[in-house]
């Protein structure tokens, strides 16, 4: 509970000689709040960015966003020290979850995390020292559910997925971070840096929303199963007055003059079967 | 007849590239959206209403009169916000709905806000998922692009504008009005009802709040009719919904079914429970609905149907634990989480689920007396409704129910000094046969 205390030395010292953020990101603050009906909303978003652009929530970013928002370092740093992905001591590169909430715990989650601790000598929401020759840092945490219980026991890697894990092959994994080594996730794309992730929840797309596959294959269970077995929702009865609405879209939109005027959204005919 | 299993939000799911507009456009996607701009708003909201389409974020209010709830004679904007902070434990539905397909909940979105006549909406996702953040982003950027979202939208005249909206890692974010003030740049606490979010929700303006699921429903709805809908499910509880089944089953994942399907049909098309053993305890809507038991099995799982066997359908989040699992241990890691994620605000909460921690790890290691569980239930009675939302009741839950259903298991803890389980045979690496 001493963070808050932590703005308010900052908005003292700065009256001396405070360091700045850099333009570029001053101007992306500001483009984030212009997202918004009312500036504030944009503070979540804004701490990513900060961490993004920092490696953590500093004191400046703080009088930064405190700046760009017209309210008081008090405020920011209130906010901020309320969620728990914002970080006032730096993380990895590669930022470790294991979930050990109470489903991937029994499944796993609390041998893994242990196991973690033991191979990484850190504690909780501590990050594991540089070795001779490491590519990159890698920190541990233990998460709450992070929604993906079909896929348990669960990781995460700055927020992307690793499912099914076991001991070794979460051990496998963060040496693998620590030599550098590619490692995608296993519903995403190549693992980019803690940093670029915080940017991408700032809401700066890094462009690879195309990578990785559709769905797990543990979200598809039930969808296959009803594929192989001609099970579907019921077809909807066709009423005439739908047809002419459905028939005439507007002429400058290509992208709606699709042929299948009869499909419905969600009904039997899915193309894909 | 309807058939066991009804995929329409799953169904495009394992299509490929199902998240990119072309896809999803070359399914008939976007169609419902014409079809509801051509439609008076009033009618769109009554569909839904006639739909009988139930909040599927885990209280089942009915979405239609929800929105039938905003006052269209204020003068303030009006703000759709979707609730995507999906965080409940065991809840893992609406995660893989807006990786496989962003543009069936943006389609909803638009649909849903020409009804109650906003212009902007937003979708407050976890900061935790960082792709279906990206995926949802690439969505919204094609939507732009192809004339379904931003200015005179498919020439109709009407403008909205959709900001994705990452949040930062609060379960408590996921009730409606501790979501509001996230949203608005503070710290995520409730507030106090009334007033209610659809009089003076975002920015005090009259404000529609809803699931993924229940607004990724629309457009189903309005292509298909709300008979269609309502066609599907049992008498109150309407439609369909996608049930996730976790843990201790043969094949774990998602199954879109109508309400009302039975956890026996269900563990039965997800291949039976592991290794053939035997169910012990199961959640059927997330860790804040009471546990229930192999007792349970035909359970109709819809609104009424898991009340009536004194639990909550919550968010169909059905998490399944065998026999090697021990309860106490369970319990405690839920109880765990909700002291982690208290956010504070209300005593009996904040202090409450310290109190139920301290109570509960000392049975769990053997130590404390009988009395100690009439303990814990008295503070559950002390704890359950006095706070503004609904975390600590939650956390009352589980203790309750397992007390209720496996009293003898937490005096076994205390005869023999400790857990009897062992640990190593609950997890997924261990070989069959493992038992406790």
């Amino acid at each position: 509970m001493t963070e808050p205390t932590e703005g308010l030395v900052a908005a003292k010292s700065s009256e001396s000689e405070r360091r700045t953020l850099d333009p570029t990101t001053m101007a992306e603050l500001r483009e984030i709040v212009a997202r918004y009906p009312q500036p504030r909303s944009g503070l979540l978003p804004m701490l990513h960015l900060v961490q993004s652009a920092e490696g953590r929530i500093t004191p400046e970013g703080i009088e930064a966003c405190a700046e760009v928002l017209g309210i008081t370092a008090a405020e920011v740093s209130g906010v901020a020290t309320f969620y728990t992905m914002y970080k006032r001591r730096p993380v990895g590169d590669y930022h470790v979850g294991v979930c050990t909430n109470t489903l991937c715990a029994v499944m796993g989650g609390d041998a893994i995390f242990e196991r973690l601790k033991e191979h990484l000598d850190v504690g909780n929401d501590e990050t594991a020292p540089r070795r001779d020759g490491d590519e990159a840092t890698v920190s541990l945490e233990h998460i709450e559910c992070n929604a993906a219980c079909d896929y348990a026991p669960v990781m995460t890697v700055n927020w992307e997925f690793m499912d099914n894990q076991t001991p070794d092959s979460a051990t496998q994994l963060v040496d693998d971070l620590r030599a550098g080594n590619e490692v995608h996730s296993t519903r995403g794309p190549k693992l980019c840096t803690w940093r670029e992730a915080e940017r991408v929840l700032a809401g700066f797309n890094d462009g690879l929303a195309d990578q990785g596959p559709s769905a797990g294959p543990a979200s598809l269970v039930g969808r296959n199963i009803a594929h192989e077995r001609g099970w579907t929702a019921p077809e909807a009865e066709q009423k005439p007055a739908d047809k002419p609405v459905l028939e005439t879209p507007p002429a400058d939109k290509p992208a709606a003059e699709k042929p299948a005027a009869t499909k419905k959204a969600g009904g039997k005919q899915g193309g894909t079967r | 007849m309807t058939d066991m299993l009804t995929p329409v939000l799953t169904d495009n799911w394992g299509a490929d590239r199902s998240w990119t507009l072309e896809a999803y456009e070359a399914r008939g996607g976007y169609q419902a959206l014409t079809k509801a701009l051509a439609m008076a708003q009033d009618d769109i909201i009554t569909a839904v209403k006639d739909s009988g389409l139930r909040g599927r974020g885990g209280a089942g209010f009915p979405t239609g009169m929800k929105w039938g709830f905003i006052p269209q004679d204020n003068p303030n904007p009006k703000y759709l916000v979707v609730n995507a902070d999906e965080s409940e434990p065991g809840t893992c539905k609406d995660i893989p709905l807006m990786m496989a397909s962003p543009h069936t909940l943006l389609e909803g979105v638009i649909i849903s806000s020409f009804a109650i006549r906003a212009h902007h909406a937003f979708i407050y996702v976890r900061g935790e998922v960082l792709h279906v953040i990206r995926r949802l982003q690439h969505a919204v950027q094609e939507a732009y692009l192809a004339g379904h979202l931003g200015k005179n939208i498919h020439g109709t005249g009407y403008d909205l504008d959709v900001v994705i909206h990452a949040g930062a890692g609060a379960y408590i974010c996921g009730e409606e009005t501790a979501l509001l003030d996230s949203l608005e740049g503070r710290r995520g606490q409730p507030r106090l009802r009334p007033p209610f979010p659809a009089v003076a929700g975002l920015y005090a303006s009259p404000t529609v709040i809803n699931n993924v699921e229940s607004i990724a429903s629309v457009p189903s709805i309005i292509a298909n009719g709300p008979e269609w809908f309502s066609g599907m499910g049992t008498e109150r509880s309407k439609g369909y919904g996608i049930f996730s089944l976790s843990g201790h089953v043969t094949n774990p994942g998602q199954f879109e079914a109508p309400l009302g399907i039975t956890l026996r049909e269900l563990i039965d098309l997800a291949g039976g429970m592991r290794h053939g053993n035997r169910l012990k305890f199961w959640t059927p809507g997330g860790s804040s609905t009471g546990i229930l038991t192999d007792e349970h099995l035909d359970v109709p799982l819809d609104f009424e149907g898991v009340a009536a066997a004194g639990s909550m359908l919550g968010t169909r989040a059905l998490q399944l634990f065998d026999e090697t699992t021990c309860v106490v241990r369970a319990t405690l890691r839920w109880t765990e989480f909700y002291k982690h994620e208290s956010c504070g605000k209300c005593t009996p909460c904040r202090e409450g689920t310290w109190w139920l921690v301290q109570v509960l790890s000392r049975l769990e290691k053997g130590e404390g007396s009988e009395a100690d569980l009439d303990q814990l239930l008295d503070q559950c009675d002390n704890i359950l409704g006095r706070s503004f939302c609904a975390l600590a009741d939650g956390a009352v839950g589980p203790i309750e129910s397992s007390i209720r259903f496996f009293r003898d298991e937490y005096l076994a803890h205390l005869s023999g000094g400790g857990c009897p389980f062992d640990p190593a045979a609950s997890t997924l690496f261990a070989p069959a046969g493992a038992h406790a």
